[in-house]
């Protein structure tokens, strides 16, 4: 039997014989046997359609040449990939290719790592006896704000046809006209606007779609790659980083099987623009004043001592004089595991606050983000239903959006939607349960206890609930913030209560890229690194670190509330923008104009950034190593592809200067010291030591005792090399040599015990009163866009363009009943504050809500929110 | 044999000219008696018995056995669909357009009898768009069935339930082609499948589905009334029956002639009662024998005496029936002309789905062009024959294979096949003038 169970046919191919798993198409099984078919459209992960016949065979006993990626394997076959007639046709096919492409390969993107280019070397006739006129077209159209195309180049493989239709779930590509004139085409009025745009271009297998960021930018002999994992969202998807010149020009997907297939979003892909722009900011500023007039002065460059000792002395004044709870650390999500391992301990183990918090306010208690039964992305694929509590994960976590709708889509899996109005995933949803906001926990409370075999009288929530009948299988709760004009204990409430579905495990969908590594490595009040609480791991790190806080302290909004009362003496911006990014944005404000002594460690000037007393530029991904960890709790290793421009340094060096500053020496000369520290001082990450990462080609699942089957050593199967058009495959650093032999690797993984008793959430929600919504008010949604505000979409040339404008979303009769027109003007307003904004009519909110995106440019929702009331209640009053 | 027609599936047209398409004319001749006794004789006594013993083959021009196609069904899975592919659309065949406007009746019953036989409660009929006036007869004829009991839940009081949609295609040659045909009426670029799975086992809506032609449904009546084992006595060796050839060229009667398979291409081109001679009484040059994919004939003794027997003529020359088209082609023809026509034809309807047929077609048609505007060069006939053998290796090798999904690529090779067999020195004198383009390029 095979891995996965089928039953293993013996086939013979160019006389080697070789076991397989029956069923298996014949393209594959003969690509990890050794032999290359040729092919163009046949991609692993789409379904085969037979088109572009590069890859037809000889298969005895077969009338005719079978295409190697439609035929089965079946037990006996034999098969001829190189006689002469195979060979005949592959010369035939490939000059019929070749008739009408331009062969423009010196100005072409793809001219020198071209699949066209390689096959016809490697297959082809050499030359062609085609004296006619090619085909032509204008060239290149755009067939979005990303993606050209250029149609004489394409050769009709529908690979970026099918990838938009079976993969995305975005069918706006499609061939046109027919014949010699088949062409690839949009829509009329409806451009490829999809997420995934950017996968189109590397499936290609000719430059007929190229990216605009990376268009003629760099020739493909001139980059140079280093494997890594996008650091966007908290998915993390594998990636290829390629750099030329020191400068970062491209990141392809890498196929990772657990996590992201070989895809990318679009922001992820492009998104390393923002490293190159303009205005990075490269040196150390401190505020200094200009005149005796009193003014808070200017930030003016400064070298790192002189930096790094005004943030010593700050901090230390606020120590001296008020003790650990006036000081407080904000963020530390944005940057790798050691970045935040650090941070962590210079909070906690050096400067003894726990005022200490990753999230600002957006996300959800670390006590129930880490304490809860964790699920795989993988266990999508095989869970009973998956139970969707949270986000539009379309807009938040887009690869993680792919892999839900495929495992609803190709395994079947029954999606069970708890959303206040539509997202993405609502259309492959098997139920769509729609609570008001702030009454989730209401309804998860329901569906809970009609999965346990109590009916509920909603006749919807016992739909839902009958979808697990006859289902084997865990039950995958994706819990993360799906509202943020709501508290976060209301999604608290709801996760309580479908925890007590035997078998529900939860993959927590917070968005913030590294939020998961930085709350398990302790940036969060109550914890210390590696998933031990404050109570619980004291005397552990007051062993290792000499000392811990005394008590716990504040989350994010308490120690806004604290600043703003006058209480937070000095506060560290470790790459979060309060302003720009908590829902309460009059909180965050007020918090840092009245914190006594304001350090920014940052890469841009953001709105709370220039704020700052001193600002130290940090290093980002890209340019820095270490380790990472996505939702899953998958830690894997980033790469440094550029020196950073400037003096920019990694926040762990940061953290240790400062460290070393206030007496307390790290003794970290390099991000792999940190990671190692890291595994032999953190609970959670114990074992996950550099050797072990350097071996294991999809990084490892901490705790690592529980996932000894997520550590796989060596490659994933045949790599190709530089043919970024098919599956690129993980690849460790270190192969060792015998790849099939890892069982002496599981006994001792699953041998390894951590030295602290790991958190687990006990399932106490705290008691929460919505109150019912009064007949004039709207209640309020906020959720996110992929494209946002944020600093690095902002940052990228190619991204900013695709940040749409902020419009306030109702139901029509609710606008109808307002008295405006879509697009019209009106004023929105809360206890909190009031904005003017555009509005317009959306079947997907219900009636009695409104919805409005997060973060974009502008007045907007994080001013209408207060952060202490459970939901927002909007008036909404036309202004014409 | 007597070089005349013998009408079966013609015969209502040709004796009611004034209302063969009506509900009352057609029953005033014996419409729907079919289906009557069919009822009557069962189920399964129409397929394994009587179209088994009738010899019928697909009038489409694949020629497969009818009963074999139907026995292909898996049983006990339901629902399956019955389609009838009335997308005729190979040049110069024009038999089920006849067919279709002026006898719908003779279709409906025949698709009655077929979905009884195979048990399809619902069958669709793929309409080539064109058809204007076989539309709006085959639409008023279903309303006339239904309104008689012919069509509709418990026909004529069987229990057997049928209703008939009508697609009307969007004007592309390949949606002839069964699978692409499929994909048509699912709303979905026409373009082939690739086999497996057959639509008898996955095919419309990925249920069991069986193919017709309309000339094979339109038998079905008769075939059921005269009994298979009668039918079957008509015709030749295992062509049996009669079928309908359209006529087309420099014969002097062109048209639709239902001839008794195995008289001759000679008695179908100069009996009086049929083609009646070549216009001006000149000799012919060569003929396409079914329709514009075949391979061509010439106006050799050998060629005219060839029985009209489908696998005979394969077998001897390489050449199909196929869709019943023979198009004649006198002595003032230049064939590389004719060539380049059919090329362009193809060119132009190739769906684009799979390389060799997308691009080849286009290539060879160029190349045509070419010569026939006094360009060519002396290497481009033999060039132009391997580029052939990229879509269809071993294609003077009955029966060839091909590299392309569906037989459309394969269509245009047949031209060139020709050429190079019968008109190899014509060609070749007419690139013998001095090339505008390069004639190094090998």
């Amino acid at each position: 039997m095979s891995a996965n169970g089928d039953a293993l046919v013996t086939i013979t191919i160019d006389g080697k014989e070789v076991k397989v798993a029956s069923g298996e198409l014949l393209i594959k099984v003969a690509q990890e046997h050794g032999t290359y078919i040729p092919r163009f459209c046949w991609h692993e992960r789409m379904k085969p359609v037979g088109m572009c016949r590069m890859c037809l065979v000889e298969v005895e006993g077969v009338r005719g040449l079978p295409p190697a990626c439609t035929t089965p394997v079946t037990d006996g076959m034999v098969v001829h990939t190189t006689t002469p007639q195979v060979r005949k046709v592959q010369d035939g096919v490939l000059e019929l290719l070749l008739i009408n492409h331009p062969l423009d390969c010196p100005v072409c993107d793809r001219g020198g790592e071209c699949p066209l280019q390689d096959t016809t070397l490697a297959f082809g006739p050499g030359e062609s006896r085609f004296v006619e006129e090619k085909r032509h077209w204008e060239k290149p159209i755009p067939v979005s704000d990303l993606v050209l195309l250029d149609r004489e180049r394409c050769i009709q493989c529908a690979r970026c046809t099918r990838f938009a239709d079976e993969i995305a779930g975005d069918p706006l590509i499609s061939f046109g006209e027919r014949g010699g004139y088949t062409e690839i085409t949009t829509f009329p009025d409806e451009p490829f606007a999809s997420y995934f745009s950017g996968n189109t271009v590397q499936v290609c297998p000719v430059g007929a779609l190229t990216a605009q960021p990376y268009r003629f930018k760099a020739r493909p002999w001139d980059l140079d790659a280093a494997e890594t994992s996008c650091l966007t969202c908290a998915v993390q998807c594998r990636g290829a980083l390629e750099s030329a010149s020191n400068q970062l020009v491209r990141l392809l997907g890498v196929d990772s099987d657990p996590v992201n297939q070989g895809w990318l979003c679009d922001k992820g892909r492009y998104g390393y623009e923002a490293i190159n722009a303009e205005n990075r900011v490269r040196y150390p500023m401190v505020r200094k004043s200009t005149g005796a007039d009193g003014s808070p002065g200017e930030l003016v460059e400064c070298s790192w001592p002189e930096a790094l000792d005004a943030v010593a002395d700050g901090i230390q004044r606020a120590l001296d004089l008020n003790g650990p709870r006036s000081v407080a650390l904000i963020g530390g999500a944005r940057g790798t595991n050691e970045d935040a391992y650090a941070w962590a301990r210079l909070a906690k183990g050096v400067l003894r606050t726990d005022n200490v918090d990753a999230q600002l306010g957006d996300g959800l208690p670390a006590a129930v983000a880490l304490g809860l039964p964790h699920a795989l992305i993988n266990d999508l694929d095989t869970a009973a239903a998956i139970v969707l509590l949270g986000p539009d994960l379309k807009e938040e976590l887009p690869v993680l959006y792919l892999r839900v709708k495929k495992a609803a889509v190709e395994a079947g899996v029954p999606l069970i939607e708890i959303a206040p109005r539509d997202t993405g995933l609502s259309r492959y949803a098997s139920a769509r349960l729609r609570p008001l906001p702030g009454e989730q926990a209401d309804t998860a409370r329901k569906l809970a206890a009609a999965i346990n075999g109590t009916p509920s009288a909603n006749a919807d929530i016992d739909a839902a609930a009958a979808l697990l009948v006859g289902r084997d299988g865990d039950l995958v709760v994706v819990l993360g913030r799906g509202d943020l004009a709501e508290s976060a204990d209301v999604t608290v409430g709801a996760a309580a209560a479908l925890s007590i579905i035997e078998n529900a495990k939860f993959l927590v969908a917070l968005r913030r890229a590294n939020v998961r590594g930085a709350l398990e490595l302790g940036l969060a009040p109550g914890f210390l690194p590696g998933r031990a609480t404050l109570d619980t791991g004291r005397d552990h790190f007051v062993n290792e670190w000499g000392g811990v806080p005394e008590e716990v302290g504040l989350d994010a909004l308490g120690i806004f509330s604290a600043a703003a009362e006058g209480r937070i003496h000095a506060l560290i911006l470790a790459g979060s923008d309060p302003i720009n990014d908590c829902p309460d944005r009059a909180l965050a404000r007020n918090a840092i104009m009245a914190s006594g002594f304001v350090v920014a460690i940052d890469t841009f000037l953001t709105e709370s950034s220039k704020r700052a007393d001193v600002f130290l530029p940090a290093s980002i991904w890209g340019e820095k190593t270490g380790t990472i960890t996505n939702l899953e709790g998958r830690v894997q290793r980033v790469a440094q592809k550029v020196s950073p421009d400037g003096t920019a340094m990694p926040d762990w060096r940061i953290a240790a200067e400062l460290a070393a500053r206030l007496g307390v020496e790290f003794d970290l000369e390099s991000a792999d010291e940190v990671t190692e520290e890291i595994a032999r001082v953190a609970p959670a990450f114990v074992g996950l030591d550099m050797s072990l990462l350097r071996r294991a080609r999809d990084g490892a699942v901490i705790p690592i005792a529980s996932f000894p089957d997520e550590i796989h050593l060596g490659r994933a199967g045949v790599a190709l090399q530089g043919a970024s058009w098919d599956p690129i495959l993980p690849s460790p650093e270190v192969v060792p040599e015998d790849t099939d032999d890892n069982s002496d690797l599981h006994s001792i993984v699953v041998s390894v015990s951590p030295a602290v008793q790991l958190h687990e959430w006990d399932g106490a929600s705290p008691q929460l009163s919505t109150p019912a919504r009064d007949a004039y008010a709207l209640r309020l949604i906020v959720g996110r866009t992929l494209y946002d505000g944020g600093t690095w979409t902002m940052a990228s040339p190619s991204l900013s363009p695709l940040v749409p404008e902020s419009v306030l979303l109702v139901n029509p009769q609710d606008r109808d009943r307002i008295g405006v027109a879509d697009g019209e003007s009106v004023r929105v307003a809360t206890g909190r504050g009031s904005i003017a904004s555009r509005v317009r009519g959306d079947l997907a909110t219900p009636i009695g809500t409104a919805f409005m995106a997060f973060n974009l440019p502008g007045p907007g929702a994080a001013d209408l929110v207060d952060a202490t009331l459970s939901v927002t209640d909007i008036r909404v009053e036309s202004i014409r | 044999m007597s070089a005349v027609e013998t009408r079966i599936i013609t015969k209502r047209i040709r004796d009611r000219e004034e209302d063969s398409w009506t509900i009352d004319g057609a029953l005033a001749s014996g419409a729907y008696e079919g289906l009557k006794k069919a009822f009557t004789i069962g189920r399964d006594a129409i397929g394994q018995e009587q179209v088994k013993a009738s010899g019928l083959r697909g009038r489409g021009g694949g020629g497969f056995p009818t009963a074999t196609k139907w026995s292909f069904l898996p049983e006990a899975s339901f629902p399956r669909y019955l389609v009838i592919n009335a997308d005729e659309g190979e040049p110069s065949t024009f038999k089920d357009r006849m067919l279709l406007e002026a006898d719908p009746h003779q279709l409906i019953e025949g698709i009655a009898i077929a979905a009884f036989a195979i048990e399809c409660n619902l069958a669709f009929l793929y309409l080539r768009g064109e058809f204007a006036l076989g539309y709006e007869r085959l639409v008023d004829a279903i309303a006339a069935a239904h309104a008689k009991g012919f069509l509709g839940s418990n026909i004529l009081g069987s229990g057997f339930d049928l209703e008939i949609v009508v697609h009307r295609g969007a004007g592309a040659y390949i949606c002839g082609e069964e699978t692409a045909l499929l994909e048509s009426l699912e709303g979905e670029r026409g373009m082939p499948r690739i086999r497996p799975p057959f639509p008898a086992n996955e095919g419309l809506y990925a249920k069991p589905t069986v193919v017709n032609n309309v000339e094979t449904i339109s038998s079905l009546p008769h075939i059921i009334l005269m009994g298979g084992e009668e039918y079957g006595k008509l015709g030749v060796n295992r062509s049996t029956g009669t079928r309908v050839f359209s006529l087309s060229g420099h014969v002097k009667r062109p048209g639709n002639y239902e001839v008794e398979l195995g008289i001759t291409f000679r008695d179908l081109l100069y009996s009086p009662e049929l083609g009646g001679g070549i216009r001006e009484d000149r000799a012919v040059k060569f003929f396409i024998p079914g329709g514009a994919s075949s391979q061509w004939l010439i106006g050799s003794d050998e060629h005219l005496d060839a029985p009209l027997d489908m696998d005979y003529v394969q077998e001897t020359f390489g050449v199909m029936l196929g869709s019943g088209a023979v198009m004649v082609y006198d002595e003032t023809v230049n064939p590389v002309l004719v060539a380049w026509r059919l090329a362009k034809f193809f060119s132009h309807e190739s769906c684009g789905k799979c390389t060799p047929c997308r691009e080849g077609t286009g290539w060879i048609e160029k190349v045509l062009f070419r010569i026939v505007n006094g360009h060519g060069r002396r290497q481009d006939l033999d060039m132009l024959f391997d580029v052939c053998e990229s879509i269809s290796p071993g294609v003077m090798n009955a029966p060839f294979t091909q590299t392309t999904i569906c037989s459309l690529g394969p269509s245009v090779v047949s031209c060139i096949a020709s050429l190079q067999q019968y008109f190899r020195d014509e060609v070749l004198a007419m690139c013998a003038g001095p090339a505008l383009i390069p004639v190094s390029a090998s």
